[in-house]
């Protein structure tokens, strides 16, 4: 009887959150196998995501977890030699009614508690940060300078070729089917492909991971919505910070765009009421209902011309905050998921935490934002700002 | 400056045209009004239009199709695509070097909300097939919107100067390309249930069912058929080698564009890539311009296109290079020369056989692609859809009218309307329209040397008879159950009347008379002719050629005339030996001298070959990440972002195919990338419904 291959930790989902796992895990020294049933590395939702990196949350888990992830963008260059295309440009919402001003200043208020760089910029200050805004009816708007972008394809792709260097194994084009336990502890994992025995199995598949959580009888509320984004020409800078609308229109809740380090402009738009379900086919309605709010807050993007637009997914939570922790029920599955359509932001400094929740080297900063993601908290509250 | 405009042409009329004024960096130009900017450029010697943001690489025309985006430049502020843009009056345009700026707007301008339009057919391309579809359904009263991107229909059909193969009762064989559009055109005005849209452009079908079209250039609408017809053609295949980015390099279809329709001069002296018709078309239309023609290369060991075709070019002195390749095209910011190589049985070029030619333009003519992206959307997406033309099968025009007449009889029986039964007949037809070319005979030249003797010079099956419906007597013979069968003279040597008609009117022209009888011994030769009268006179001396191209004497010219039924097709008379006469097939019209290689092949410098022209992506990075094990073409864009520039995949996919094949990888296992809207670039603006003249607002 042949054995069946053994690894430390077998992370289901090569994605925005699976691949810097896959990374930080091999490099402590973890056998370490990522399986994924798409061909390559972030062909699900990763690729999808149009970049944007900011600390600049409403609650201390996602603040903390970002804050690290900036630090690791903004200085992998130099650690790895890759380039994924970070640029520091910042952050700002923008506000044209008393609703978002008063929205946005209670949200400093606690941000400032954290010591983020931001500051609410008036009429004036603001033009300057970003002259090309509407100016009428602009009341003002924060800034925070320590925020970015960086290109979601590169980053993963870094990851992933960094990962599978320092030892990691990735299989592509293979499903996985059931998640094998003995006695209430997890043993390894059954695809379409093979057998694999596991002391760890993570649960990193994004909008597929209430299939995933269900193999072993867990609900994990994750449902996906889809937003659609695009990208344009080139252009040269005229742009720095990403830009924030919060206002709400008929069937959009926000809108954001940013020039990317390649100017083009990086576009994207939350749809309300949200659109359930896995579809991510391109849809009419889509480029009208974006182009005309962004025309309207900054005039100059008339003129630039779209190049492609696509559809991805967000895993979203009831309440808008990612899902990470240990399963009670199951001993050795660790959920790490329900980004929100946060989890490039949020990947590398989640996937560092990550390993230490499995080496039980917890720091007490990461217990005091676990309770946050904990899978077992009262979904009802909802997030500040999304 | 010079002027490069054509002033003169064999078949083209050269309209009167109203000149304007405009600026190129400043500098005071002339262009004709309706032109495109590209056309003013290159009509002022104007080529290079830009460089790369990335690399600095020089920028110019490839497709003059709307398609590739190698040809932006800032006009009146703003980038645009000098092949479709319509140069103004007064227009400032300026190369594009580097990132454009884009203009400040001072002010949000007003916005409407995008018309939504209901219809029951929407045809995509007024092309043969579109036409044709667009006729049949006008002719029972269906209502459609036929859209096509360019500024007058008839597809490709307008630069199509020659006169068409194909059966002369199905589809206007022996008419010029040019003239098959016109007449298609007034057939479909007739109709007033089908609404033209013209300069209006295709971006997207929606998974809603929708389709986003371009209106007029400037307005964004959104039409929703209740059944799709996609007859958008083909688009040229693009070729990986040292140099191929350099301004000089063209798509065939952008040459004939600004030689046929913009009616400029591109080149003085062209090395065409590729033996299919359209190499082959479009080397015969670069001589009728005027333009030399210095070679051509073939990978193959035979030219893929139709042999009389091939004849023709030879005949008039083109040397043909089978089982050759391009290595480079040389120069240091346009093409100054083309160094090529013989290969082997693999297409390898065999060392040692590099040889260089002057040039200043390069056509690549190696093949065609579908543009099926619309179709296989709206299957996707379950928008009921049919495929006509080029866009569901390469073929020549004469299939796609065919294609299209079927398929638009198929779209009104979708509609539930009462359209009979398409005969079987029909069908066979367009097989046999879309075939390739068959066996070639070898032909004895006729024994008898007395009387009248028509002699056809097309031994290669080939779907073609209007030959047989020119003799008055009903002399020439094509089996009319299947028109690929070669002609046959069925008369003798004492029925002919040398009407001429069959000379001026093989589309291949493959047909001269020999008439024996004032002087058995020096017969007079009746040749097809297709250059500028002024070109050939009584008593000149010319270079006569056989089929294969090997000059057989030189003679002396008795007339060039026309005859009533010719179409600007002209009859030059020789008087040859009889050795000679029958094996006469055509005149030689360049000279031997611009064909010879130079001394020493010239070795290309650059780095590497070009893929993705947008992003500048090597064909070396490529095949190093094949061979690291890539397979999935969506993360060969990750890394290199092939694929991920303006021209939306158009012109790299097919190359990074090539490249899978090159290394060895099987087709099954290579994952396309995903294909994404929208078809061209459009401005947020447009999107938006802000639906001003471009400019304004600055």
């Amino acid at each position: 009887m042949t054995t069946i291959p053994h690894y430390d930790v077998i992370i289901i989902g090569a994605g925005s959150v699976g691949t810097p796992a896959a990374y930080y895990f091999a490099k402590a020294g973890f056998k370490t196998l990522v399986l994924d049933p798409l061909p390559s590395v972030g062909q699900g939702s990763s690729k999808k995501a149009i970049g944007g990196v900011r600390a600049t949350h409403s609650d201390p888990a996602k603040i903390r977890l970002c804050l690290r992830s900036l630090e690791i963008f903004s200085t992998w260059k130099e650690e790895t030699g890759d380039d994924i295309e970070w640029y520091q440009g910042g952050y700002c919402f923008v506000a044209y009614r008393q609703r978002e001003e008063q929205i946005l200043k209670d949200l400093m208020v606690k941000q400032k508690q954290f010591n983020l760089n931001i500051d609410w910029y008036n009429h004036d200050d603001l033009l300057k940060i970003v002259p090309d805004l509407n100016p009428n009816d602009l009341i003002g708007g924060t800034f925070s300078p320590g925020d970015g972008s960086i290109s979601p394809l590169l980053c993963i792709h870094s990851y992933y070729t960094h990962a599978m260097q320092a030892g990691a194994t990735f299989h592509f084009d293979e499903r996985v089917t059931q998640i094998l336990t003995q006695s209430g502890k997890v043993t390894g994992v059954k695809t379409d492909h093979a057998t694999y025995g596991a002391d760890v199995v993570i649960n990193a598949a994004g909008a597929w991971s209430k299939e995933v959580g269900a193999m072993i009888g867990l609900n994990v509320p994750v449902q996906p919505d889809s937003h659609e984004a695009a990208i344009t020409e080139h252009v040269a800078r005229f742009l720095e910070p990403m830009i924030v609308d919060i206002r709400p229109a008929p069937g959009s809740s926000n809108f954001y765009f940013y020039q990317h380090l390649t100017g083009q402009i990086i576009f994207c738009i939350t749809p309300n009421p949200p659109i359930w379900g896995f579809d991510t086919n391109e849809t009419s309605s889509f480029l009208p209902m974006v182009a005309q709010r962004m025309v309207e807050v900054m005039p100059r993007l008339k003129n630039l011309r779209v190049r492609r637009t696509w559809r991805g997914l967000y895993p979203m939570t009831p309440d808008g905050f990612p899902i990470v922790g240990w399963a009670r029920e199951v001993q050795g599955f660790l959920l790490a998921t329900g980004m929100c359509g946060q989890g490039i932001m949020l990947g590398p400094g989640l996937a560092e935490m990550l390993v230490r929740l499995v080496q039980h080297t917890n720091t007490p900063a990461d217990d005091e934002i676990l309770p946050y993601m904990s899978p077992y908290r009262d979904f009802g509250g909802q997030e500040m700002l999304k | 400056m010079t002027d490069y405009r054509i002033q003169q042409h064999p078949i083209l009329p050269i309209p009167e045209r109203k000149p304007l004024e405009f600026f190129w960096s400043d500098q005071k130009l002339t262009a004709y009004e309706g032109e495109t900017i590209a056309a003013a450029l290159f009509a002022n010697g104007i080529r290079i239009f830009g460089h790369h943001h990335m690399d600095n690489s020089p920028q110019g025309i490839f497709c003059a199709n709307g398609q590739c985006a190698q040809c932006l430049v800032i006009a009146d502020g703003l980038p645009v695509k000098a092949c479709m843009e319509v140069v103004k009056a007064g227009m400032h345009i300026y190369p594009a070097n580097g990132l454009p700026e884009l203009p400040k707007v001072s002010q949000v301008p007003a916005m409407q909300p995008v018309r939504e339009i209901e219809i029951p057919v929407l045809i995509i391309g007024g092309g043969p097939s579109g036409l044709s579809a667009a006729i049949e359904l006008g002719k029972r009263g269906v209502r459609a919107i036929l859209i096509d991107d360019k500024q007058r229909l008839g597809g490709k059909l307008v630069l199509q100067t020659h006169r068409f193969f194909g059966s002369a009762n199905a589809v206007y064989a022996g008419t010029r390309g040019i003239d098959i559009a016109t007449r298609l055109e007034k057939d479909l005005r007739a109709y007033p249930s089908i609404e033209i849209w013209l300069s209006s452009t295709a971006l997207a079908v929606f998974s809603d069912q929708k389709v986003g079209v371009l209106y007029h250039g400037h307005e964004y609408v959104i039409v929703k058929p209740k059944v799709l017809l996609v007859a958008s053609g083909a688009r040229e295949k693009f070729l990986a080698f040292k140099g191929n980015t350099l301004p000089g390099v063209y798509g065939a279809g952008a040459f004939q564009t600004l030689v046929n329709r913009d009616l400029v001069r591109p080149a003085e002296k062209l090395f065409i890539v590729g033996g299919g018709n359209v190499g082959l078309i479009a080397g015969y239309h670069a001589l009728q311009a005027g333009i030399s023609v210095v070679g051509l290369v073939e990978a193959l060991p035979e030219c893929g296109g139709y042999k009389v075709h091939k004849d023709k070019l030879v005949r008039m002195g083109v040397p043909i290079y089978t089982s050759h390749t391009i290595l480079s095209a040389n120069g240091n910011d346009k093409v100054e020369s083309v160094t090529i190589a013989q290969v082997d049985e693999k297409f390898r070029p065999i060392p040692g056989t590099a040889k260089s030619f002057e040039c200043d333009s390069i056509l690549i003519a190696v093949g065609l692609d579908p543009v099926n992206e619309f179709y296989l959307k709206a299957k996707q997406f379950n928008l009921p859809a049919f495929v006509a033309g080029d866009a569901e099968e390469i073929a020549e025009a004469s299939a796609a009218i065919f294609s299209g007449k079927i398929k638009g009889l198929e779209v009104a029986r979708f509609l539930g309307l009462e359209v009979g039964e398409i005969p079987a007949a029909w069908y066979r037809t367009s097989e046999i329209l879309k075939s390739r070319p068959g066996k070639t005979l070898i032909q004895e030249a006729p024994e008898v040397t007395t009387g009248v003797i028509p002699v056809i010079h097309c031994n290669q099956e080939i779907p073609c008879n209007p030959c047989s419906a020119l003799c008055p007597h009903g002399l020439i013979y094509v089996d009319s159950r299947d028109i690929r069968s070669i002609p046959v003279f069925l008369g003798n040597s004492y029925c002919c009347e040398v009407c001429e008609r069959c000379v001026v009117g093989c589309p291949g022209l493959a047909i001269t008379l020999v008439d024996y009888r004032n002087d058995p011994d020096f017969p007079i030769v009746s040749i097809p002719y297709e250059f500028t009268r002024e070109t050939l006179k009584s008593k000149d001396v010319i270079t006569v050629i056989d089929t294969e191209g090997t000059p057989l004497g030189d003679v002396e010219v008795i007339s060039t005339h026309s005859i009533p039924t010719s179409d600007r097709t002209l009859v030059v008379q020789v008087q040859a030996p009889k050795e000679i006469a029958s094996r006469i097939a055509g005149i030689r019209i360049q000279e031997a001298a611009v064909t010879q290689p130079l001394a020493e092949y010239v070795d290309h410098i650059a780095d590497d070959i070009i893929v993705c022209r947008c992003e500048r992506v090597t064909a070396g990075e490529i095949r190093a990440l094949i061979r690291q094990g890539y397979r999935d073409i969506n993360e060969i864009k990750t890394v290199t972002r092939a694929s991920m520039g303006a021209c939306g995949a158009k012109t790299c996919t097919a190359i990074i195919h090539r490249l899978f094949r090159e290394e060895g990888i099987p087709v099954d296992e290579i994952i396309e990338s995903t294909k994404r809207p929208i078809f061209i670039e459009v401005p947020l603006g447009t999107f938006a419904g802000a639906n001003g003249q471009e400019g304004e607002n600055k």
